[in-house]
């Protein structure tokens, strides 16, 4: 069948190191979904794009332009690739604000990688103490492999860019793996809402 | 259909002045624009209920019981009554007096309030939000219902052989309405009493709005009430209008920019695109407000948002001159030329007593 992936990328040069690496965990979990039997619909989101609406939606809660549509497929979202830059020693302010602005609830049980690109390695644990708890806090299924990239790792280091490579595919192997196996969201309280006799359950009447 | 205006009673600095008004200004505005608003034919005039700055309307009876002496047909209600952090009780009493100092010219529209720091004044937590507005209106229904009521619940003391005084005028309780922008549960308790939906329809895009007043329609006609184009939706809106479109882009921007609520977020033209918001001439004022009924169906009760944002009164007043004027009687005469026979009005208290009084005779009847 086929499986949406949705890649968020929140780099702000073009090209960005940050789209590099996207849109290579793209790919390789687009031929780890193939090697599957499963097709792919991929929609990479530049949130640069979209940072004015972003805030918008921040500042009024209406998602403006084409952030609504974003918000939708990622609603829909079989997996979720989402790569930030490293500011300050987190993720970008960007890529925050774009999660803050996703319903509560949307990335429940949705299986996301999380990468991150920096100019040191020194950045490289900013997966485990920002992005991992962030998408815990989201009810996201964190894949175990999180992919950082420094500056070295794009081949000037001593492994070539080799370390790096190994590191995507086995990042988009595992992600493949649970997009096969997630399931569309079944409960939607506006198409099934709980009946106002359980609504009472336990209170005066 | 009925149409009004809502006021949240917001104490704003006018941008272009840079004047603020002072509360007692604001409350005294607050009047005059619910008299201009029987005077220029509208049907309703709805006051929010807050108890912080930079709001004014701690005390909507007050308020509206002043209102209900200097006016003959005008529909007095709120947006929002909190079921929340008032005490039903309290609310039973003080809607059935003014529901009989303004001859049956009373209906409520209960919200939660979503202000945290609010609750605890009132001895509440917003955690319990919804078990609050669920339990406390479940009381309040009864109150209005049964000359005796004992009862016993999680949110407020056990009452044993209450009766609530005054009885409600001819024993017809105030119709009411429940508001909500995004909870299916407080659509599900609208649809479960038959009582009316109304959706601010102001920050939330259409698709937001529909899936709630869909869900509500469903569940009415679940319950029994009717079909489901029978249930009875409100929808707020806000507009500025001038007679050419410019004129009011170039006059309404300074308080879009500097409002409280969308300050420094959307330009008023993404707002415009992408929300109810209407600025411009009284005609697309028409059209956009009849596309509310392409969107939700046909509704009951459209109430406009006016007097916000710092606007001077006298602009406010110019505004309810226009809608008065040039805008309500087309919306009447094309919303009733749409509307099918079977598709009921806004109950008032007029309908609600000729329905008790047909309901009785019916009985009688079946003996």
């Amino acid at each position: 069948m086929t499986r949406k992936l949705v890649t968020v990328t929140a780099g702000l040069s073009n090209p960005s190191s940050t789209r590099l690496l996207a849109d290579r965990l793209t790919n390789a979990t687009e031929e780890a979904l193939a090697e599957r039997g499963e097709t792919v619909d991929v929609r990479v989101v530049e949130l640069r794009e979209v940072a004015h609406d972003i805030m918008n939606a921040m500042t009024t809660r209406v998602p403006t332009g084409d952030l609504s549509g974003i918000l939708k497929d990622m609603d829909e979202a079989d997996a979720v690739i989402a790569v930030t830059p490293v500011f300050n020693a987190s993720y970008s302010g960007l890529f925050k604000s774009f999660f803050d602005v996703v319903e509560p609830g949307t990335l429940d049980g949705t299986p996301v990688l999380a990468a991150a690109t920096g100019g040191s390695p020194r950045h490289s644990l900013v997966l485990e103490h920002a992005l991992r708890p962030m998408f815990s806090y989201s009810r996201a299924v964190v894949v175990p492999t999180g992919v950082y990239a420094a500056s070295e790792d794009w081949g000037a280091g001593e492994s070539g860019g080799r370390e790096l490579s190994e590191r995507i595919a086995r990042a988009a192997r595992q992600l493949a793996l649970l997009a096969t196996e997630h399931s569309a969201k079944t409960e939607d309280p506006y198409e099934e809402p709980t009946p106002f006799a359980d609504l009472m359950s336990g209170l005066g009447t | 259909m009925q149409f009004g205006i809502f006021t949240v009673s917001d104490v704003t600095t006018d941008p272009t002045t840079g004047r603020t008004p002072t509360e007692r200004e604001r409350i005294k505005a607050m009047v005059a624009i619910a008299l201009k608003a029987e005077e220029v034919g509208l049907d309703v005039f709805a006051t929010g209920e807050h108890h912080n700055p930079p709001f004014v309307a701690s005390s909507p009876t007050t308020m509206l019981g002043y209102i209900a002496a200097r006016t003959e047909k005008l529909i007095l209600s709120t947006s929002t009554t909190l079921i929340t952090t008032n005490d039903p009780v309290r609310l039973a009493e003080e809607y059935a007096m003014l529901q009989h100092l303004a001859d049956g010219r009373v209906d409520l529209m209960m919200g939660r309030g979503n202000t945290g720091p609010v609750y605890p004044w009132f001895g509440q937590d917003i955690r319990q939000g919804i078990p609050l507005a669920l339990e406390n209106y479940n009381l309040l229904h009864r109150l209005w219902r049964e000359d005796v009521v004992d009862w016993e619940g999680k949110f407020r003391t056990p009452l044993q052989g209450f009766t609530s005084t005054p009885r409600p005028m001819d024993d017809v309780p105030p119709f009411v309405w429940h508001g909500s922008i995004r909870s299916p549960e407080i659509a599900e308790q609208a649809a479960y009493y038959g009582d009316g939906f109304f959706h601010n329809n102001i920050f939330w895009p259409s698709t937001h709005t529909r899936k709630l007043i869909s869900l509500y329609r469903r569940r009415f006609e679940h319950y029994g009430h009717g079909r489901a184009d029978q249930a009875i939706v409100g929808l707020g809106g806000q507009v500025f209008m001038r007679k050419n479109s410019q004129d009011a882009v170039k006059e309404f921007r300074p308080y879009f920019d500097n409002a409280p609520v969308y300050g420094g977020g959307p330009s008023l033209e993404e707002f415009t695109r992408e929300t109810p918001l209407t600025v411009g001439s009284p005609q697309e004022v028409i059209d956009r407000t009849l596309g509310f009924r392409e969107t939700f169906g046909d509704y009951q009760r459209q109430l406009f948002l006016m007097d916000h944002a710092g606007l001077p009164l006298k602009t406010v007043l110019e505004q309810l001159d226009i809608l008065g004027e040039e805008v309500v009687p087309v919306l009447r005469r094309e919303f009733a030329a749409k509307k099918p026979d079977h598709v009921p009005d806004a109950p008032t208290h007029a309908s609600l007593l000729a329905a008790k009084e047909r309901a009785a005779t019916n009985t009688e009847d079946d003996r």
